[in-house]
């Protein structure tokens, strides 16, 4: 079934993905509710889309941090950071993205039974909610810390604390508990009783935690975010190691055992682009400046 | 089939020139000599996008054309996979009825704009042709691109009456080489085909893969929108296997033809394959040809642009990816081959471009370390020798390497061009496929699977093969779906 906007190119008809509504959820996270019936319907706690917001466009992955199968839309949380994602962030309801494919990766692992402890860091916490969503589907006793520089920059709390325990930290202690989301993490874990974590974060804030659970022995999945093409596998541009073996973060992740995980790795193919975004993002705000785009919109 | 274009006019003009053409003794066809592709100058387009030949004016075309023979059993005909009726197509070019030489060519080869321009003609049709015992052959595959190009300008001219339709529903999973061409034989036959295409854009290799310069992406639109004209549908951005399943698709359709291609990239497992400035042949040119990478900052998305670029391996697509290497500005491009050029899989066309374009050649050279700095970028490719043992079981000489021989190659891009495996990403969530102990799905000759209604062909069941091949299959696979959709 088929919603929303058209594109009609030729003889080709391409479904668009209409953007229904648009929160800022901190200073730079926006999150964006945009049709994409099918992917909705089946979508899967850790499953991400690959979005493209046009032509000349990059593509990109997006956690799939919520659907609505009833409205046939999904939430995507965009962290603007960078051309491509303050374009995204300057689209408004009504506008639309051209391409989005998925669900891509592979569902969470998520526990049967027991106790889990959600850790999630900035934007991660926008990732964090449907692994959350999944455990406390199952029954699954949820505790989720989540963290962020100052109160303005905590995320999903509200929708985190319908389905357990919350504990937020904040690096200023301008709100909840002041210090990282780890020092929260070792009194939970001390405290005993948790059967697996599940962090996603910045890449230094996954390494922090795993430092934490690893001499515990506790069970540790993180959600890694490396530079990513096709989405599909074709292009392993995603290759993370894990346990010293070469994995494809698109398919064979995005979620890993994180004891095993070589974030040095990680850290650094991500700035495999870092001079090119530094371009990209001057020449961008220049033509904002004079005018030649859209500036961003509130 | 029938004639669209004025019969009696049509008809006329052709007996015109079947006099004229008829009246040429074989002497007189032996005498004339294989016309040159005009090609742009090679120092120009070492730094350029745009396309290397240039084709075939009419004039040109219809002399090379006098050269075919019209043997009774052609032997070009039954070296091309798909079984192009190449003679008949021909002689309408030398008759200059080019409507005719179309319609003759596109019954035959759904996509023929991009075999004539990709396809390994040397090795396949051409090989064949009895002028190349002494001598040239004829240009086959420069004739062909010639009349794809025409029908293409011209065609209200190739319109074929619409087939009668089976209300049959077929579904094509992947819109490359066999997809396209399964799904083109389809909708000829009268059935519904539905396309189903992973990324942003159809084409499959042709548009990620094969690069501007070798196949222009307005070709592959081109044909795309002849196909859609004709009545194939095609959906992007549906990932079988995590978008719907292959049982779902089983469900709706009378049908499946599975042609998804190899796709899953493969590395030397050598130390620093993972550091920044490697990159497998799939990602470099996905980036610059299906991204457009080649105009960043004015296209988004970026690649790292080597001023020396090594690529590591001797087929085609290791010819594509450092011929774009030198193109995106590369002072140095190499390609590093364990083997000698002899034993090269690439076109010898690709090879002969490339060494016009100033590449460099590294044979019997095998990487054992890539190299990098303390930012872990990519410094040199640490490499040995190798010379050549006893032939292997494909026949060719394995090499053996040399104790003692190591040296390094400067370079700043590593581009890993060694072939790819199959990707899992569909048959891991359909258990009941059968596949081959490369994790290929086992097909038969004509495509058909263990599964009823489910058929496979290109890359995805022979592993990384050619354009024509995967065509073959598809072509082979669209008849054996018409088969058993009549007994069905």
């Amino acid at each position: 079934m088929l919603r929303g906007l058209f594109l009609k190119k030729g003889a080709v008809v391409i479904a668009m993905h209409e953007v229904l509504s648009k929160k800022q959820l901190s200073p730079n996270v926006t999150r964006l509710d945009v049709i994409a019936q099918r992917i909705a319907e089946i979508r899967q706690p850790g499953q991400f889309v690959i979005v493209r917001r046009g032509e000349g466009a990059e593509r990109i992955p997006l956690t799939i941090a919520d659907a609505d199968p009833a409205a046939g839309s999904i939430a995507l949380v965009i962290q603007a950071v960078g051309k491509t994602t303050r374009e995204l962030v300057a689209l408004n309801p009504g506008d639309a993205i051209q391409d989005i494919s998925g669900p891509l990766g592979r569902p969470t692992d998520l526990i049967a039974s027991g106790r889990a402890l959600c850790v999630g860091g900035g934007v991660g916490t926008a990732v964090i909610h449907p692994i959350a969503q999944g455990l406390h589907r199952q029954g699954v006793a949820v505790v989720s810390i989540i963290g962020g520089r100052s109160k303005e920059w905590v995320i999903f709390e509200e929708e985190l604390r319908k389905l357990g325990e919350v504990v937020v930290c904040t690096d200023d202690g301008s709100y909840g508990r002041k210090g990282f989301v780890t020092d929260a993490a070792k009194d939970v874990l001390a405290a005993g009783g948790v059967d697996c974590v599940y962090a996603v974060g910045p890449v230094p804030m996954m390494r922090a935690v795993v430092a934490v659970t690893k001499p515990l022995g506790v069970h540790t999945i993180v959600s890694l975010n490396p530079v990513m093409v096709d989405g599909t596998g074709m292009c392993g541009g995603c290759r993370v190691s894990v346990s010293n073996e070469t994995k494809f973060a698109c398919v064979d992740g995005p979620e890993f055992d994180g004891h095993l995980v070589d974030f040095d790795l990680l850290w650094d193919r991500l700035g495999t682009y870092r001079a090119q975004e530094q371009e990209s993002m001057a020449r961008h705000e220049e033509s904002c400046r004079i005018g030649l785009e859209k500036p961003k919109a509130d | 089939m029938p004639d669209r274009l004025g019969e009696t006019e049509s008809r006329l003009t052709r007996q015109d020139y079947l006099n004229v053409s008829t009246k040429i003794t074989t002497k007189e066809r032996l005498k004339i000599e294989r016309q040159a592709m005009p090609e742009q100058d090679a120092t120009a387009r070492a730094a350029a996008f745009c396309e290397v030949n240039l084709g075939f004016t009419e004039k040109l075309a219809m002399l090379e054309a006098q050269r075919c023979l019209l043997c009774k059993e052609p032997k070009c005909v039954a070296g091309c996979p798909v079984m192009v009726n190449i003679p008949r197509f021909i002689q309408f070019i030398a008759d200059g009825d080019l409507a005719a030489a179309a319609r003759s060519l596109i019954g035959d080869n759904a996509l023929p704009a991009i075999t004539g321009r990709v396809c390994p003609q040397e090795t396949q049709c051409e090989i064949e042709c009895i002028r190349g015992l002494k001598g040239m052959s004829v240009a086959i595959g420069h004739l062909e691109r010639f009349v794809a190009d025409w029908a293409y300008r011209h065609a209200s001219q190739v319109v074929t009456a619409p087939p009668q339709p089976t209300g049959k529903k077929i579904a094509v999973i992947g819109s490359g080489p066999a997809g396209l061409t399964a799904a083109g034989e389809l909708v000829k036959l009268g059935h519904e085909v539905t396309v189903y295409e992973a990324l942003h854009k159809p084409g499959g290799v042709l548009v990620y893969g094969i690069p501007e310069f070798r196949l222009p992406k307005q070709i592959v639109k081109e044909e795309v929108e002849r196909l859609q004209q004709a009545g194939v549908k095609i959906e992007c951005n549906v990932v079988i296997g995590r978008t719907y399943t292959l049982q779902e698709l089983r469900a709706r359709f009378d049908a499946v033809f599975i042609a998804n291609g190899a796709g899953l990239p493969m590395f030397m497992n050598v130390p620093g394959e993972n550091l920044k400035g490697v990159y497998s042949a799939n990602e470099y040119l996905t980036r610059v040809n299906l991204m457009a990478a080649y105009k960043f900052p004015s296209a988004d998305t970026p690649v790292i642009v080597g001023r020396r670029v090594a690529v590591v391996g001797g087929g085609n697509v290791a010819m594509d990816a450092v011929r774009t290497g030198r193109r995106l500005g590369a002072s140095s491009a190499m390609i590093v081959y364990r083997r000698t050029k002899k034993e090269m899989p690439a076109r010898a066309e690709e090879i002969h471009h490339a060494e016009q374009e100033g590449i460099l050649f590294e044979f019997l050279v095998a990487p054992v370390e890539i190299l990098g700095n303390d930012q872990r970028w990519v410094t040199g490719l640490k490499c040995r020798r190798m010379q050549l043992g006893e032939p292997d079981a494909s026949g060719r000489r394995s090499p053996v390497p040399i104790p003692g021989s190591e040296f390094v190659i400067e370079c700043d891009v590593v581009v890993v061009a060694i072939g790819s495996r199959a990707n899992p990403l569909l048959t891991s969530t359909c258990p009941d496929l059968k596949l081959n102990r490369y994790g290929n799905i086992a097909a038969d000759a004509n495509g058909m699977t263990n599964l009823p209604g489910v058929f496979a062909g290109g890359d995805i069941v022979r592993g990384a093969a050619t354009v024509i091949l995967a065509m073959g299959d598809g072509k082979r696979a669209a008849q054996t779906i018409d088969g058993y959709l009549k007994k069905g």
